[in-house]
């Protein structure tokens, strides 16, 4: 090539780069004002306060007939695909089964590379080889593993940059979660509430993967908070475990929340262990079942809630903390709103924790009133009797929705849903189930089939009268609800809204829907064959808006025709 | 003769030889094995299989390695199935060893009897860094661990995958050894915009490719003015730049890397 000709073929290259999609690095500054830039997806629930809201406004009410699929991604493993793709300019990250990361093509679905951890076969699971997703900063993605790892990969080789062990896997640590970056720190939590685990946050170096914090969710001795781990009483009738508080649960599974203006991070933490039979760990059984405010530097409490003390209804509160600055009695309030699996709707302060509003979202018979301070008055069913709701809860671990434009929250629920629970003993061994369970779901017709809680057949054979799902739409200051869309089958996808009042959910029946997000009206819906369990997101290519759920092995990208 | 060389001496046999399937293939040839794989194989040999085997591959009663031919193996694949899981009942157990450490142990014992040890270069790890680093400019295009460019494929589990014969080669030779799938490809959109980049994945349709500016790029076909999916590699031969001992040396540092 004379010198000529390469700078010509130079002059091109450089003409050519002005007209690309920028490929910037996702520093934290941009995790920091992700809203600014609605074509991404940057966080797992779409930004720091968890709205899994979306600024974008291409498809509308008026147009979302005109939605149509524009490509398929098919994973190779069966089994519920629970995660949230990220979007970075263009490029599409997530995770497929059981630990897998995959970057493809946002426009056209097609693969750049997939990462394969090499999972340690000891690993163990109570609920599948569920991964929710990912995180990144600036060119690493960051993975967390069944076999409870902590993975960082290079987001353009797909390579593996560090591998760090959060904790025993032997002993039921899993990290199913996407991790949650804060500055230079990734923080994840830990699953394996059912195997009497010791639950715990934990942030790592971004850059090394050192260890930087860690708060567990059961305090030790000499914590604050330890004496909602009694002693057994000396004339305990039944079995009472002396050392409950070391195999306590307080798994935290779905990725937390943060609010840079206070540096705090929030994390739903999950049951208490054993699940089901809360006699033979006396007290309230701090943090389980609780939110937890700690400082993003330090990982030290900032403040806690307790949603459900002393749960004997496997009631995780793991949801997502939903951050939300809203009007409260006329004045501007920095608040947390959170439909919890305990079937209540709750505002709090999430500078203070203070308690504000308790209303229950679905039928709930496990407690009736709160005191001025949020601890509900619980109200045990008698032996064989059901309690609403069932052991699957009023909602779960799927991401809600808050539009900041309608004020509204969104929150798939399971409605006119029951068990009977009954609790057993059980010695805590490592790495064995650690649910005490004996529960029973309930139907109103005695021996018609039950719904199947967390997995269903290939047929579809229960009505409503078992249980329902609906999209439920809630004041986000009141509690009060606005609209429900009611499913004939329950629903466990999360819900996105954007920022031109669509609502979009799956559920389990397959069907994937568009929602007037301030009527509650159906604008479209397309069946995708299988039930659809991850949040959706949107995000923008080269001047498209799409939308991305997944519909059992397959990820569906939807754009106006 | 040591408690274990009965059971091992099962391995590797002198033995009259059972004709190997078709399907199998022949066995390769002495001058089929690259150099720099007999010698990372030698290297190997030593300190992996001496303690039953012995330096000279005969210390198992009734096996002499050297022999070129075994009880239990007649192809390379033969070889590489006993190596790797060993053979019940005897004293041979399966070792865990790479495809690239596969690929010299096999070279090694095939040429044990004829290998000239004083002719190889048995580089250094520490000295190859130096000159990948340094004076090979190797990081303006590759990558291992989080430092380099991601231009070129990432080398940092390339010790595990490919063999010292094929590194070797890859550094002399860059086009011979240069996956498909790595071809460089050139892209002129219909507004004349030029593409080079790496290709990563390809349909019939689009190809997924990073660019010379280290971009993700998914390119549909139709829009291209023009696409060339070039066969020669951009790689400089390093034949000249490098004398023999630094090649050995970049050599073994490449081998030893293996990935996390």
């Amino acid at each position: 090539m004379t010198r000529r000709s390469t700078a010509a073929a130079l002059a091109l290259l450089l003409t050519a780069a002005a007209s690309y999609r920028l490929q910037a690095q996702a520093g934290a500054d941009r995790l920091l004002n992700a809203a600014r830039e609605p074509r991404n997806w940057l966080i797992y629930s779409g930004g720091y306060f968890s709205n899994r809201y979306s600024g974008l406004t291409q498809i509308t009410p008026a147009n979302a007939k005109d939605l149509e699929l524009k490509w398929m991604y098919q994973a190779a493993v069966a089994g519920g695909w629970q995660t949230t793709p990220l979007v970075v300019d263009g490029i599409m990250y997530l995770t497929q089964r059981p630990n897998d990361v995959v970057a493809l093509d946002a426009k056209t679905g097609r693969v750049f590379w997939i990462y394969r951890h090499q999972l340690d076969p000891t690993q163990i699971v109570c609920c599948g080889s569920n991964n929710r997703g990912l995180a990144i900063l600036g060119d690493t993605l960051y993975m967390g593993t069944l076999d409870a790892h902590l993975i960082a990969i290079d987001a353009r080789s797909g390579r593996p940059v560090w591998n760090t062990r959060v904790a025993d896997n032997k002993a039921g640590y899993s990290v199913t979660l996407a991790p949650l970056v804060v500055k230079d720190r990734v923080i994840v939590g830990v699953g394996g509430g059912e195997y009497g685990i010791r639950g715990f946050v934990a942030a790592f170096d971004a850059r090394t993967g050192r260890e930087v914090w860690r708060f567990y969710t059961i305090p030790g001795p000499d914590e604050a908070g330890f004496d909602s781990w009694q002693k057994c009483p000396p004339d305990s009738k039944g079995y009472c475990d002396a050392d409950a508080w070391k195999h306590g649960g307080g798994s935290v599974w779905v990725t937390g929340s943060y609010d840079p203006s206070i540096n705090l991070t929030y994390w739903g933490v999950g049951n208490a262990g054993p699940d089901w039979n809360a006699e033979q760990r006396p007290g309230d059984n701090l943090y389980t079942d609780s939110v937890v405010a700690l400082d993003a530097d330090t990982g030290r409490l900032k403040w806690h809630y307790q949603f459900t003390p002393h749960d004997r209804y496997d009631y995780d509160s793991v949801q997502v903390p939903v951050l939300a600055d809203i009007t409260w009695r006329g004045a501007p309030l920095k608040a947390m709103v959170w439909a919890n699996r305990n079937g209540n709707f709750y505002v709090l302060d999430r500078e203070t924790g203070k308690f504000l509003v308790g209303k229950p979202f679905v039928k709930v018979n496990w407690m009736d009133t709160f005191d001025e301070r949020g601890r509900p008055h619980q109200t045990v069913q008698p032996a064989g009797q059901p309690t609403w709701p069932g052991n699957q809860g009023g909602t779960n671990w799927y991401s809600p929705s808050y539009s900041p434009h309608t004020g509204l929250f969104y929150v798939s629920a399971w409605e006119n849903y029951a068990t009977i629970f009954g609790g057993t003993p059980v010695e805590y061994q490592e790495g064995r189930n650690f649910g005490g369970g004996q529960n029973r779901p309930y139907v109103p017709v005695p021996g018609a089939p039950s719904l199947p809680g967390l997995r269903r057949g290939p047929v579809n054979y229960w009505t409503d009268a078992a249980a329902s799902g609906a999209v439920l739409a809630l004041d986000a200051a009141t509690g009060e609800q606005k609209w429900r869309y009611p499913m004939t089958d329950v629903t466990d996808s999360g819900i996105l809204t954007t920022a031109s009042d669509v609502l979009f959910t799956g559920g389990r029946e397959g069907y994937f829907h568009a929602i007037d997000a301030r009527s509650g009206t159906l604008l479209w819906k397309t069946n995708l064959g299988a039930q659809i369990v991850n949040g959706p997101i949107a995000y923008e290519v080269d001047g498209r808006q799409y939308v991305a759920a997944i519909s059992g092995l397959s990820l569906c990208v939807f754009g106006l025709r | 003769m040591r408690a274990h060389s009965p059971l091992v001496s099962a391995v590797f046999a002198i033995a009259l030889i059972v004709p190997a399937s078709a399907a199998q293939g022949p066995p390769a040839r002495p001058d089929d094995y690259a150099p720099a794989d007999i010698a990372y194989g030698g290297r190997l040999y030593d300190a992996q299989c001496t303690t039953c085997h012995g330096a000279n591959g005969d210390a198992v009663g009734g096996v002499n390695l050297r022999s070129g031919t075994f009880r239990n193996a007649i192809t390379d694949q033969d070889l590489a199935r006993v190596i790797s899981n060993g053979i019940q009942g005897t004293g041979m157990q399966g070792f865990k060893f790479d495809a690239a450490e596969l690929a010299g142990i096999i070279a090694y014992v095939r040429n044990m009897n004829t290998f000239d040890r004083g002719s190889a270069k048995l580089g250094d790890a520490g000295r190859g860094q130096t000159i990948f680093t340094g004076k090979g400019g190797c990081t303006r295009c590759h990558r291992v661990g989080a430092e380099g460019s991601r231009v070129a494929p990432d080398l940092s589990d390339i010790g595990a995958t490919r063999s010292a014969g094929s590194l070797l080669r890859s550094l002399t030779d860059p086009t011979s050894q240069m996956m498909p799938i790595n071809r460089p490809v050139r892209a002129v959109l219909r507004d004349g915009t030029v593409v080079n980049g790496r290709r990563l994945n390809e349909d019939t349709y689009t190809v997924q490719l990073i660019d010379d500016r280290e971009r993700l790029l998914s390119l549909t076909k139709s829009d291209l003015r023009e696409y060339t999916v070039l066969t020669t590699s951009p790689m400089p031969a390093f034949k000249s730049t490098l004398n023999p001992d630094e090649l050995a040396d970049v050599v073994a540092y490449l081998l030893s890397l293996k990935g996390r």
